[in-house]
């Protein structure tokens, strides 16, 4: 399955642990060019951990962990710098900096990644395009405290993919909002995966937002979510995979996952809506 | 025992680790100019007033003491050199440092500990800042710079009220303060030692503050916990290196 291809990000059994405690067990997966990733799991399980361990901002115990085929478990933290530079995350709670504009924390990446090279006048230009493709055209002085969560995390969609990253992570982009507000965020993941041709990770709890992410596609020319199946595939897969306890139980497509048996690996699915 | 004693051994290793690294810093790029100015307007401007307050109520009674204590010895008239030495050895750099401590340690610690617990630390890393450059270091060199300088001001307010004290309640004159004062301090010990002090307390406790901060974990809470750590931990460390200092000093033959 896709052996000739270069992964963009490969695990190679990694495990992590906190203070003795392990939050990862032997972890093995490859995610390639194109590909949408929707990790399921209890909180605890070790979602946000895989995400943070494929930025290396967590560092392994053991294993290895690969982003464009460059290994980075054993880089130091100033020469990951270049290499996150390519890489989008979207925090949990948004992880805006609250003394910054939205303008300002939109920008962020662009003044500071070194590897980015973005001239200075190019930097407004960017940051107003990246926002209003998230639909916040409005808010650019505006600070985030003074958005409401959905529009916070609109924003810190925006800064994660404003640099036009070839792989973006988005830990749990749709926790403790509304259901529509959840819609609207999912909907947008899936706008810009389709648009920009990225590889994404979903981590998420809610087994609806894996649903919509494996089976919508973007259609551009009219703006909006179209069904992916019935022939409108979009060329490209989306992988399930479930965490319990730090270890990868489950990983297959949507059909595999709702015929598994597995107890814990069901009670995902059943909670479709 | 070894247990016992592992948990502050890795702590100190992690302090040490990141005084090296916010001081190693300070000659690498990139600089955040603005950040440290900010910080500077921030710790030292922000502390003017509390520090110009505690300055002068120690020079008040600082001067209502040794008078007291003087008199016994009919030697009121040499208050001014009292004053002079034990504020600018003892009293301006330690009793500014514990008041920097109680404001802008925890400050740090809560600023930094609530940017931890909010991932803002971590997004600060995905994109592409070492936030030890960015956030320790412009706060390690902001109070290392604006502590000797808002101690010298303690120091000269704390003279001006015992030159209060001395011409209102132990009738001297302003020449006969002034005279005495002036002359009381050393250069090469007093204003050294009355300037090394603060440096390095500043450095301390802003290393602290950032130290606490920076390792908050549990939400709401650990910022709560990170932030009295810090102000207990910066008050001991202050003192114990007040001691160090001044047996240094003492110890080569200074006053």
């Amino acid at each position: 399955m896709k052996s000739s291809e270069s992964p963009i990000l490969r695990f190679e059994k990694v495990s992590v642990a906190f203070d003795g405690v392990p939050a990862l067990i032997d972890v093995s997966f490859a995610a390639y060019a194109s590909d949408t990733r929707v990790i399921l799991g209890a909180a605890g399980s070790g979602k946000t951990v895989l995400l943070k361990t494929a930025l290396g901002l967590a560092r392994p115990d053991s294993g290895q962990v690969f982003i464009f085929e460059k290994r980075i478990d054993n880089l130091k933290e100033r020469d990951l710098i270049d290499i996150r530079s390519q890489v989008g995350m979207l925090f949990q709670e948004s992880a805006l900096f609250d003394s910054l504009t939205i303008e300002e924390n939109v920008a962020y990446p662009l003044e500071n990644q070194r590897a980015i090279h973005c001239p200075p006048e190019q930097i407004r230009p960017r940051v107003v395009e990246t926002l209003e493709f998230v639909e916040l055209g409005g808010t650019l002085e505006k600070f985030p405290s003074e958005l409401s969560g959905g529009m916070r995390r609109r924003a810190a969609i925006a800064r994660a993919v404003v640099t036009g990253p070839r792989l973006v992570l988005y830990d749990s982009p749709t926790a403790g909002l509304d259901p529509i507000t959840a819609h609207t965020i999912i909907e947008l993941l899936i706008k810009h995966r389709d648009v920009a041709h990225t590889t994404t990770l979903v981590v998420t709890h809610r087994y609806q937002d894996g649903n919509l992410v494996a089976n919508f596609r973007y259609n551009s020319e009219q703006g909006r979510l179209e069904p992916a199946r019935n022939g409108n595939g979009r060329g490209a897969r989306t992988i399930f995979m479930v965490l319990r306890e730090g270890r990868l139980v489950f990983e297959g497509d949507q059909e595999q996952l709702e015929s598994s048996t597995d107890e814990y690996v069901s009670k995902f699915v059943k909670r479709r809506e | 025992m070894l247990d016992l004693l592992k948990g502050p051994a890795i702590a100190a290793e992690e302090f040490f680790t990141l005084t090296g690294r916010a001081l190693r810093n300070i000659f690498r790029s990139p600089h955040y100019s603005a950040d440290i100015i900010i910080q500077m307007d921030t710790i030292g401007v922000g502390s003017f007033l509390v520090i110009v307050l505690v300055g002068f109520f120690a020079g008040v009674v600082m001067a209502l003491q040794m008078a007291h204590a003087l008199r016994s010895y009919g030697q009121v008239s040499k208050t001014g050199t009292l004053v002079a030495i034990t504020l600018a050895r003892e009293l301006g750099p330690v009793l500014s440092a514990l008041m920097m401590a109680g404001r802008n340690a925890t400050g740090i610690a809560s600023e930094l500990g609530s940017m931890k617990v909010t991932e803002q630390i971590d997004a600060m890393r995905a994109l592409g800042t070492d936030p030890v450059q960015k956030l320790v270091t412009p706060r390690v060199v902001a109070t290392g710079v604006m502590l000797p300088m808002l101690t010298v001001i303690a120091d000269f307010v704390g003279l001006f009220g015992g030159w209060l004290v001395a011409i209102l309640f132990l009738g001297l004159t302003s020449v006969q303060y002034w005279n005495t004062a002036w002359r009381a301090l050393d250069w090469k010990d007093d204003v050294l030692q009355g300037l090394l002090k603060p440096l390095v307390f500043g450095l301390t406790l802003s290393l602290i503050g950032c130290f606490y901060g920076l390792r908050t974990t549990g939400g709401t809470q650990g910022v709560g916990r990170a932030t009295t750590q810090a102000m207990v931990a910066s008050a001991v460390f202050i003192l114990i290196l007040d001691v160090m200092i001044t047996k240094v000093f003492v110890g080569q033959g200074g006053g």
